[in-house]
């Protein structure tokens, strides 16, 4: 459907969606002075999907949102909101961000806060549903300098939804939350989906990516290292774990064939395999006295952290 | 790809000119109350004059004359402009500076708020605090101080020194660019207290050292307690005119200043 971002796109990593395009960075960099925050960043969102943006710390995740909000501009690259500036008043109106701030008027009360956000906009949710939404019913009259962590981190959702809007930027949105808040987040943040809203969030949490998203894009120092869904990126380091504890020495077990990385674990050690049969045949004709073998799948855990790995390798090295 | 956008409902959403006062109205509402919740502000915005007036107007020096009145009518100008300058540059510049340097200024221009409102509801706020510090010295100066003036003279007083906090609201601004979020207050009170004293808003202008009565020539409160005391009847004769000149430039420099700092802010990780 939109052939020119489709190539542009690392094609494995692309599924067959039906894509009508809602925001877009292409080609885009940013550099604050010496630090190079994005590095010809491409992805974009489609109407109706949760899009993660997963990486460390510092990996250019807040970046990519402020382009996207219009805060900043790329250094070169293009921004593309509803097909157009995302500085666009009429833009601004169908968008919503939450963004990690330091400091908020303290003396202002939660249902306060919302009330001037909700006039911004255009068509506002009523808002005792933005209460109920962010789970803040019970606090409306409370300043917001006498909020817990996670009661602000709500606040700051219920601003960003307030408005109603079609486009929903969420940066780090539950860092802070404890359990229960952050299963009140994930099941708004799926209703909005449901209700045809479009959202971008960031996190470092990969529970989270696999438990919202449609679509991941995994960045680290500010490259887009992979891009699909849960299960593409899962499959990228699908591969098992294999636990035991044995005499063989790490020379040794990196030399059979399929082993990808080995790790020694307390007493035992943890070798990562392509497919498990083989190693295992070999493992236990070398080492009779092999014990406390286990056997696991890499979650995206595992996936996440293969990834970034290889990428680190491959920029020290070329 | 552009067609592709426009499949969704691109519906332009265009807001009414009564939608946009609303706005305006409500910013300003919201932060006249967080600053009013703001024991800090209030306190250093209202109480500082207050209490240098009842000190050195109505305690110390209350059946002194000085320019041919009394000392209370007197002072009612000068503690007008002190006060005035302190409401409009700590309504102005330590909110600004801190909401640049912690991000809530980005929370806020994220949002289709139209930006100008940010900026009047602080020039507002000051207006309002302005009025209420004025009102109060004159409250004061009426009860305890046996200060007697016409109401027209007392309006035209208030009038005078509500166009007064304009420049200091541009000043604030260009400061609440240029200073950090934390360094704020300090930076103001390092700019607000020395120019008040140089200005003659604390010892009356004639009492001043040579010296500092020629550099009083060059700063703006200087200007507008001219204006004040003209209002009263005790200017040093120097035209309105020329008092006015000084403080529209004045402003527009800041103003000036204030636009580089904005513009500054665009590219960076914060503003």
């Amino acid at each position: 459907m939109i052939p020119n971002l489709a190539k542009i796109q690392t094609p494995r990593y692309e599924s067959q969606r039906e894509r009508t395009l809602v925001a877009s960075l292409e080609n885009a960099s940013k550099n604050y002075g010496s630090l190079r925050a994005l590095r010809n960043v491409n992805f974009s969102l489609s109407a109706g999907e949760v899009l993660a943006l997963l990486g460390p710390n510092g990996a250019g995740k807040t970046t990519a949102v402020k382009l996207f909000l219009g805060l900043i501009e790329p250094d070169s690259g293009k921004t593309q909101v509803f097909g157009g500036n995302p500085r666009n008043p009429e833009n601004r109106m169908r968008t919503g961000a939450m963004l990690q701030v330091g400091k908020v008027p303290e003396t202002l009360r939660v249902g306060e806060h919302i009330d001037l956000f909700s006039t911004y906009y255009a068509n506002p949710m009523p808002l005792n549903e933005v209460l109920v939404a962010a789970g803040l019913q019970k606090l409306r009259d409370r300043k917001f300098g006498d909020l817990s962590g996670g009661e602000r981190q709500r606040t700051l959702f219920a601003l960003a939804i307030c408005g109603n809007p079609d486009l929903l930027f969420l940066d780090e949105p539950s860092v802070g939350l404890d359990v229960e808040a952050r299963r009140i987040l994930w099941k708004e943040i799926r209703r909005l989906v449901d209700r045809g809203k479009t959202v971008l969030l960031t996190t470092h949490y990969l529970q989270e990516a696999e438990a919202l998203a449609d679509h991941i894009a995994v960045i680290n120092k500010g490259e887009i290292i992979a891009e699909g869904t849960p299960a593409a990126i899962k499959a990228l380091a699908s591969g098992k774990r294999i636990r035991c504890i044995t005499m063989l020495n790490e020379t040794t077990l990196l030399q059979i064939p399929g082993v990808t990385d080995v790790r020694q674990d307390r007493e035992a050690v943890e070798i990562h395999v392509r497919e498990a049969e083989t190693v295992i045949r070999t493992l236990l004709e070398l080492d009779p006295s092999l014990s406390g073998l286990e056997i696991t799948t890499a979650g995206l855990e595992e996936a996440f952290l293969t990834l970034t790995q290889e990428n680190e390798t491959s920029t020290r090295y070329h | 790809m552009s067609t592709a956008s426009l499949a969704l409902s691109n519906t332009a959403i265009q807001r009414t000119p009564a939608h946009t006062l609303a706005i305006y109205a409500k910013e300003a509402k919201y932060e006249f109350l967080k600053n009013l919740r703001l024991r800090v502000y209030t306190a250093s915005v209202i109480s500082f004059p207050l209490m240098f007036y009842v000190l050195f107007g109505l305690v110390l020096n209350a059946k002194e004359r000085i320019a041919g009145m009394g000392v209370p009518t007197y002072l009612i100008a000068t503690y007008g402009t002190f006060g005035v300058m302190g409401a409009s540059l700590f309504g102005t510049a330590s909110g600004l500076a801190s909401d640049r340097g912690l991000g809530w200024l980005q929370v806020k221009r994220a949002s289709p708020m139209p930006p100008f409102a940010y900026f009047a509801a602080k020039v507002i706020l000051s207006l309002i605090f302005s009025t209420i510090v004025v009102s109060l010295l004159l409250v004061l100066g009426i009860g305890f101080g046996g200060v007697r003036m016409p109401v027209l003279d007392m309006a035209r007083l208030m009038g005078t020194l509500m166009a007064g906090s304009l420049p200091f609201s541009a000043m604030g601004l260009a400061i609440g660019y240029f200073a950090g979020p934390n360094s704020a207050p300090a930076a103001i009170n390092l700019i607000y207290l020395p120019l008040s004293f140089c200005s003659g808003l604390w010892v009356p202008y004639i009492f001043l050292p040579k010296l500092v009565q020629k550099i009083a020539l060059a700063l703006p409160p200087y200007h507008l307690s001219q204006l004040a005391l003209g209002v009263v009847g005790a200017g040093r004769h120097e035209p309105a005119i020329t008092h006015w000149e000084v403080l529209f430039g004045f402003t527009l420099i800041c103003l000036g200043v204030a636009r580089i700092g904005f513009q500054r802010d665009q590219g960076k990780l914060y503003g």
